[in-house]
């Protein structure tokens, strides 16, 4: 399928698929099986400017968008879905900035997270606030010209590596999700520090700690927009990043994909090669059916951010599903195709089958995505009547 | 410091070469043309010594439009200024060097890097013959490059060790695997790289003194023997290696 990229599109999309090729795969194995994170990897991403990619020109970026994000993920993501997230979930945790951030911020923050000198994460989830983020427990109290942080993250993506952590906490319980507030908190401001380093089935390359708040002063020169609009914040943030999410997912696919064709046309079995069977040819179609469904939609939906069309929770959302379906479908069945060997670790598709399970996971369970689908429709039904 | 390097368009390594219908060229159609390895690493080696010393690093290229595409890139990776010089009618080696010389003098270069080859004809002639007609030191084949005040000292591979080259500047170096780590373009070089100006240059031309006979595929590998099966077939493998392939004495 042509999705008419512009020249530029072309020749990232060429550039990341040689960092790729060259510099992600050859490492891809050990750092899945030692659990490493890619500092290595993320001073080439720096070099080659992916992280100046979503950041506009006046602080160091290019300002281009999602679509372009999405392209990268994507291409880093079909040789490694764990490494990719070193600037997937820069990206995510940038956002908060980008969208809410104030001059001062935005001069602050900005041009070093466009350099890759510094990589960011976002702090949503908590121990009793998983799905149900509206209940996050972190208290931020204001003092003099300092905030008050006081809670556990979890589960947070580029943790204990991540310089810039965006962060949301409630200024007043009482208001739920109306009295949360995002604020940056630096590496090394007094009373934060990193807890648990999760053991993950997949995405091994990626960090996944618990952020822990004692005390911790944070400025008010660091809370992104008002109190209370944290969560619109927090929201807006994930609608632009879940693209993201489906951009690994749709790497991940496409890399056991391509992989399982390679090993059908090579493997014998009954005297010729595997993929001669029908049995194995309609797996292909299948597979090869769902990723072009899924990119169709992301790169639609992606098209659509770029566009400035504010709305787009229920189409984000719909590309989640349907790429991470896919992903772990089309993983799956890229280890049925491999057979015995599929599922042995010296063989890269079973690292991509616990890779993929992750994308049906976080940024929205798809359980909740399609309420958020769901919730969209029943205004639209309600609207047409 | 005045820095320049010779670059090379070559079909991308992963591209499947074919013969046009009158055997006289490849098919170019489907072909996408990149950079060559060791111009990369000649373009790297050139930022690395602009970066450390000071100085300009100016790309050129002897070629047709496709040239472009080439320059661009080399302009995407932090390179100054680009110049194409143009090409006409099909140019032997030394026509190809007489062009690029013609460029170069009279520009007060004090470094001229090049690949050791383009990885398409593998010829490995123009940096020598370049330097030859510019009348100044040519090193090649250089793995390790130290830029000192006016003189260079170079490293290469030989048979069985390692040569140490000293020579005085201006002088060509042309770039061999190991010299460095070339850099990746970055997106923003990629986006200014299409808005700078190539400069175009016109030379006067030699008569070429050779002519393309033609071009042939290489022979077809003939298919592989099964000696036999087991132990029992070792034996037979063995002599067949030793007295047919004589790849084992
Ligand atoms: C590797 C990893 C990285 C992560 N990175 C980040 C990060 O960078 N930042 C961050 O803030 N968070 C991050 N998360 C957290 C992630 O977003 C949450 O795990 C996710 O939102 C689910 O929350 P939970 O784990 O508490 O599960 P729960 O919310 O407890 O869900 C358990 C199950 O119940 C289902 N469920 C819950 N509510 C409903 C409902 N109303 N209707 C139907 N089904 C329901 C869910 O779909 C799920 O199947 C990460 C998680 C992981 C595992
Ligand atoms: C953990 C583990 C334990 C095992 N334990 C034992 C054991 O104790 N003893 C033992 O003897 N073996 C054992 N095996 C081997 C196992 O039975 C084989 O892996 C299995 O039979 C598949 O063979 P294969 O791996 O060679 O895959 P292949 O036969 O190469 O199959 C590859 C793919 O092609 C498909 N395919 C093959 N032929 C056809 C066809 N004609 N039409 C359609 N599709 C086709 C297969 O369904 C599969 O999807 C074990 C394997 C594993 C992974």
């Amino acid at each position: 399928m042509d999705y008419l990229f512009d020249d530029f599109q072309k020749e990232l999309i060429k550039q990341a698929n040689r960092i790729g090729r060259e510099k992600v795969k050859p490492l891809a194995a050990e750092y899945d099986r030692e659990g490493t994170f890619p500092k290595k990897l993320i001073k080439v991403f720096a070099e080659a400017g992916f992280y100046t990619i979503y950041i506009p020109e006046e602080y160091g970026g290019i300002g281009r968008g999602i679509l372009d994000l999405v392209l990268v993920t994507e291409e880093i993501s079909r040789f490694c879905g764990g490494i990719s997230l070193a600037v997937a979930a820069t990206a995510l945790g940038t956002f908060p900035i980008i969208i809410g951030g104030n001059e001062e911020q935005k001069k602050k923050y900005l041009p070093e997270l466009a350099a890759g000198e510094s990589i960011a994460a976002f702090g949503l989830t908590e121990p009793a606030a998983g799905s149900d983020a509206g209940k996050i427990q972190t208290r931020a109290v204001k003092k003099g010209d300092k905030y008050i942080l006081n809670g556990t993250k979890v589960f947070i993506t580029n943790g204990g590596n991540a310089r810039i952590n965006t962060i949301i906490a409630s200024t007043d319980p009482e208001r739920g999700t109306r009295g949360a507030t995002a604020f940056i908190v630096e590496e090394g401001m007094p009373g934060f520090r990193y807890g648990k380093m999760e053991d993950k089935m997949g995405i091994r390359a990626s960090s996944t700690a618990e952020l822990i708040f004692e005390d911790c002063e944070v400025p008010v020169a660091n809370r992104i927009g008002e109190e209370g609009q944290g969560f619109m914040v927090a929201m807006k943030t994930l609608d632009k990043s879940r693209p993201g999410v489906a951009a690994q997912a749709l790497g991940i696919a496409q890399g056991a994909f391509d992989l399982a064709c390679e090993y059908a046309k090579t493997r014998e079995q009954f005297g010729q090669s595997i993929i001669k069977f029908q049995a194995i040819q309609f797996m292909l179609a299948d597979m090869a059916t769902q990723i072009e469904a899924s990119r169709a939609m992301l790169y639609a939906t992606s098209r659509m951010i770029d566009n400035g069309i504010d709305d787009v929770a229920k189409e984000s959302s719909m590309c989640k599903i349907m790429a991470s379906d896919t992903a772990m479908q089309v993983t799956t069945d890229a280890v049925q195709i491999f057979g015995g060997y599929g599922y042995m670790r010296d063989y890269p598709v079973e690292k991509m089958m616990r890779d993929a399970k992750i994308t049906q996971i976080y940024e929205g369970t798809n359980q909740i995505l399609r309420m958020v689908i769901a919730r969209q429709l029943i205004k639209d039904i309600t609207r047409h009547t | 410091m005045k820095i320049a390097v010779l670059v090379k368009l070559v079909p991308d390594s992963e591209a499947q070469i074919k013969l046009n219908a009158d055997k006289s060229w490849i098919e170019t159609r489907d072909i996408s043309w990149v950079m060559g390895p060791y111009d990369e690493y000649a373009i790297e080696e050139a930022l690395k010594t602009a970066g450390d010393k000071g100085g300009e690093v100016t790309v050129i290229s002897y070629g047709d439009e496709q040239a472009v595409d080439g320059l661009r890139k080399a302009l995407a990776m932090g390179v100054h200024n680009a110049v194409r010089v143009k090409r006409e009618g099909e140019q032997d080696l030394l026509g190809t060097a007489n062009a690029l010389a013609e460029a170069l003098k009279d520009n007060g270069y004090d470094l001229i890097f090049t690949g050791f080859k383009a990885n398409d004809d593998d010829c490995a002639a123009i940096g020598t013959m370049v330097g030859t007609l510019l009348d100044i030191p040519v090193i090649t084949e250089v793995s390790k490059l130290e830029v000192g005040e006016g003189n260079v000292r170079a490293e290469r591979d030989i048979e069985g060790g390692r040569e140490i080259i000293e020579a005085s500047m201006p002088c060509v170096i042309t770039a061999q695997k190991g010299l460095n780590e070339p850099r990746y373009a970055s997106l923003k070089g990629i986006m200014m790289a299409k808005k700078k100006q190539i400069e175009e240059v016109v030379v006067t031309h030699t008569e070429s003194r050779i002519e393309m006979a033609g071009l042939n595929y290489p022979p077809e590998r003939a298919a592989g023997k099964v000696v036999g099966e087991g132990a029992e077939a070792v034996p037979e493998l063995v002599r067949l290696l030793r007295e047919e392939a004589k790849v084992i004495e």
